[in-house]
């Protein structure tokens, strides 16, 4: 039995929940160090709550772990209880398993998820006791590197970083790993190691890059250093699906996680094309995981963890040609030994109705339908098939099964958007509602209500988008749109049967002002961390003065980064990056945005978007 | 058919709370392959309920928890399946099957008993085993106890059945029914008050040794672990 802890027992007695701390959990991975020649520290850094319930931290954990000689650990941020505590103990932050410091780890890996954890990196790097800077790491440093979503363009926290990983974590890491042992035998220095480690596929040192500016603050020129380190970084992806590693035996929390559940990915990628959606492109494209060695992962997933829930995990889980199938076996299993199933993204139609009517609860389940826009207008923008028919008759044969929650998700602040647009959501509302009194006779209704949420979220253009060129709302117009959009929603006839929801205007700013922001954001974003802004993806500590002043003291301003139309032929911060996806197909459906024309999906004729290159998933497959 | 499980839960696990080991417990007899029985309803749940939760930070070698199963092979092998796939700081101690009339474990918890040390350099330079002679002898021991509603005062007195101390550690019986239920750091705070000491935060090693209930017997009432209601 292994009591070591880093933390001391007065400590842990006085903060919330200990046990985020304490590792120990089932399935976690303990190795005997002397057999391990690489640590690896693998962080979220968010509470170990939401860390813990994110799928691509198991699966690189597991690929990591898989190595004989490496040992990958988890480690979180400290909520902020233990945050001062450890600032001012001088407690330096550690992994989960072994309790021993990050700082004297080989590597720590960060996964980027969404923009507001940007200063949270900052405050695990100064709690471990990591020079914030990477110009100002020493040989003795772990290597710090960055990959997920927020990668495809890194250069905002380019200061913070030694390496970006773009693109799918399972292909590349063995090669560093293997690569870093290398030098690690040979005394190469850390600088030298960073440069082979250049040539790798997907990696992406920023220090080995040199931007230049136009007076006007756009980019002149993005180009490495030195000879030999490549211009462009292709994204890594995988190619076979059925091949890559998956984590079978997921670490399982002793407090409750946000996914309190077995994840199982179906498939990777989406073949829709919304305009707006990131995930969209840079996951292309689709490729689907083998249904019959699905089945199999469900039934060992589920007797490795003992969870009571299984939850099928893709960006449309509807698309995925073998759903039916996939459905009965797991409906079949699961019922012998009380396990439920939730099926997210999935799309409200007459078998997913037949499907959740089996493994919900049909009075206290919502049905969520997802139409972006009020208007079919600004739909097409988008590139969303779904048309209000769709909408109306999907609620139709939901409220005749047997429900009566409806939540509608609408984005303000959409490219071409206007007060028409914003009043056809209280009209679409209105509809859903006045769909259930003509659907179910009044002696039917159940209390007599439906019950409709509507809910807005502001729109924030993010690079390797159709949408990476538009300008973003300002946070002024932004509540403008929502009151409009109130006003709109109260004006309806069954307006008492409609509820609305809306998100912070100022956060998504500054989420748009990272996503598409260059290198000299990272002064920001280190003024920010110093003025004691870090959490900031929970509202209650976000606080929008300190972006505003940081942004002030660094000459720098929204309006540059967010609020503007960039024109196409502008450089962009992320221009070095290939997704896949080429720059001549996004600036062509930026046109087709605008003119309101429809794309067909992937499944009903290939766009030529680029990512056929990859020779996997629906490019090759037969439609 | 009811099983009563008795277990340890050891070393870090103490920082780990009462709910989160219930789902600790859920989780783990699924991982074990038991046929739990399961509540009806639209979100059943397995049938498990524990004796008596133990404080965070605590330890213990004899803590309970029965369930309920709809078939199973014999006590040995859901002990040897649940120990297969639990961690090393709780592993299980003894499995018994309950008589069909049996109360359930938390119903039937009459006392409990500790074993108690200071940690190193904790420990106040005092006679221990004079002060609970002296505490003892006391007719009360009022207890100002701190709870959601305000402070009330209770007298521990009648619930402490045995206050010794041999080689540097305390044991100590006492009541732990739901009507009753003693801590034994309200004890030892009352036994350092009594030198005019204060007891310190975090200073002590607690650790539940067993878990009684009260059985009627010709020589009266008796306590016995809770284990032994149920047989092999």
């Amino acid at each position: 039995m292994n009591e070591k802890l880093a933390l001391s027992e007065d400590i842990l007695m006085k903060i919330s929940k200990p046990e985020r701390y304490i590792g120990h959990e089932v399935n976690s991975v303990m190795k005997d160090l002397n057999n391990v020649n690489v640590r690896f520290a693998m962080c979220f850094p968010d509470v170990y709550e939401i860390g813990m319930s994110h799928l691509g931290i198991q699966i690189l954990y597991d690929l990591l772990n898989s190595i004989d000689d490496v040992w990958c650990e988890r480690v979180y941020s400290p909520w902020l209880d233990l945050d001062a505590i450890m600032r001012k103990e001088n407690i330096p932050l550690f992994a989960l398993e072994s309790q021993d410091p990050i700082k004297d780890f080989d590597f720590l890996g960060i996964t980027i998820q969404y923009e507001m954890c940007y200063t949270n990196i900052l405050q695990v790097l100064d709690l471990a006791q990591i020079p914030l800077l990477a110009s100002e790491r020493e040989e003795d440093c772990p290597i710090v590197i960055g990959g997920g979503p927020c990668a495809y363009n890194p250069e905002p926290l380019a200061d913070f970083f030694d390496i970006f990983y773009i693109g799918e974590g399972e292909t590349q890491y063995q090669e560093l790993i293997h690569l870093y042992k290398k030098c690690k035998e040979q005394g190469t220095k850390r600088e030298e190691f960073l440069r082979f480690a250049a040539k790798i596929p997907g990696i992406y040192v920023p220090s080995l890059y040199e931007i230049t500016y136009n007076e006007d603050g756009t980019i002149a020129s993005f180009l490495p250093r030195e000879k030999g380190i490549p211009v462009t970084i292709q994204k890594e992806i995988v190619r076979d699906m059925t091949q890559a590693p998956y984590p079978l035996k997921p670490v399982i929390p002793f407090i409750k996680a946000t996914q309190d559940r077995v994840v199982m990915e179906i498939q990777r990628g989406c073949i829709r094309g919304c305009r707006f959606c990131q995930a969209g492109q840079i996951y292309r494209p689709v490729r689907e995981r083998d249904v019959n060695q699905l089945k199999e992962y469900a039934l060992e997933l589920l007797k490795n963890t003992g969870h009571e829930e299984i939850s099928l995990s893709s960006l449309s889980s509807s698309d995925y040609s073998q759903l039916p199938e996939l459905i009965d076996f797991l409906i079949q299993e699961c019922s012998v030994n009380h396990t439920n199933i939730s099926l997210p993204s999935l799309r409200i139609d007459a078998f997913s109705l037949d499907v959740m009517s089996k493994v919900q609860d049909i009075k206290k389940s919502s049905l969520t339908f997802a139409p972006e826009a009020g208007s079919q207008r600004l739909r097409n923008v988008i590139n969303k098939g779904l048309t209000e028919e769709n909408i109306l008759h999907g609620a139709a044969m939901a409220f005749e099964g047997g429900w009566t929650k409806v939540k509608l998700y609408f984005m303000l602040g959409l490219p071409t958007e206007t007060p028409e647009d914003i009043a056809g959501i209280g009209d679409l509302c209105n509809k859903v509602a006045a769909t259930f009194f003509d659907t179910i006779p009044k002696e039917k209704r159940v209390n007599g209500k439906v019950q409709i949420t509507a809910s807005t979220s502001f729109f924030v253009p993010k690079p390797f988008t159709p949408f990476q060129w538009a300008a973003q709302s300002t946070k002024e117009e932004f509540i403008e749109k929502a009151y409009q959009t109130r006003t709109g929603i109260t004006s309806q006839l069954n307006q008492k049967s409609i509820k609305y929801n809306w998100h912070e205007a100022d956060a998504s700013v500054i989420e748009g002002l990272l996503a598409r922001g260059d290198r000299r954001l990272g002064k920001v974003i280190l003024s920010v961390y110093q003025q004691g802004g870090f959490y900031e993806a929970w509202s209650e500590y976000y606080d929008h003065s300190r972006w505003e002043k940081a942004l002030e003291e660094n000459n720098l301003t929204l309006h540059f980064y967010t609020h503007r139309e960039r024109p196409v032929d502008e450089i962009l911060p992320w221009d070095f990056i290939d997704c896949g996806v080429t720059k001549e197909f996004f600036i062509s459906e930026w046109a087709k945005a605008k003119q309101e024309i429809v794309s067909e999906n992937c499944s009903q004729k290939c766009q030529g978007c680029g990512a056929a290159r990859f020779g996997c998933g629906i490019c090759v497959e037969k439609r | 058919m009811k099983l009563r499980i008795k277990f340890s839960k050891q070393g870090v696990i103490r920082y780990i709370g009462h709910l989160d080991l219930m789902r600790y417990f859920q989780k783990t007899i699924r991982r074990a392959g038991i046929d739990v029985s399961y509540s009806g309803g639209f979100s059943p749940h397995q049938i498990m309920s524990f004796a008596a939760p133990l404080g965070v930070g605590l330890t213990s070698n004899g803590e309970y928890m029965d369930i309920q199963v709809d078939s199973f092979t014999d006590c040995e092998d859901v002990k040897t399946r649940i120990n297969a796939v639990s961690i090393p700081e709780i592993q299980v101690i003894s499995v018994k099957i309950l008589p069909d009339n049996a109360e359930n474990a938390m119903a039937s918890v009459a006392a409990a008993d500790y074993t108690i040390s200071f940690k190193e350099n904790k420990a106040p330079s005092l006679d221990f085993a004079s002060c609970i002679e002296k505490l003892m002898q006391r007719e009360a021991i009022l207890f100002i106890k701190e709870g959601k509603k305000g402070t009330r005062e209770v007298n521990l007195r009648p619930g402490i059945y045995r206050f010794e101390y041999k080689d540097s550690k305390f044991r100590l019986l006492v009541d732990a029914s739901s009507g009753g239920n003693i801590k034994p750091v309200q004890v030892m705070t009352a036994l350092l008050a009594e030198t005019g000491k204060e007891l310190e935060a975090n200073s002590l090693h607690i650790v539940r040794e067993e878990v009684y209930t009260s059985v009627e017997t010709e020589e009266g009432n008796k306590l016995i672990p809770l284990e032994e209601l149920g047989h092999e």
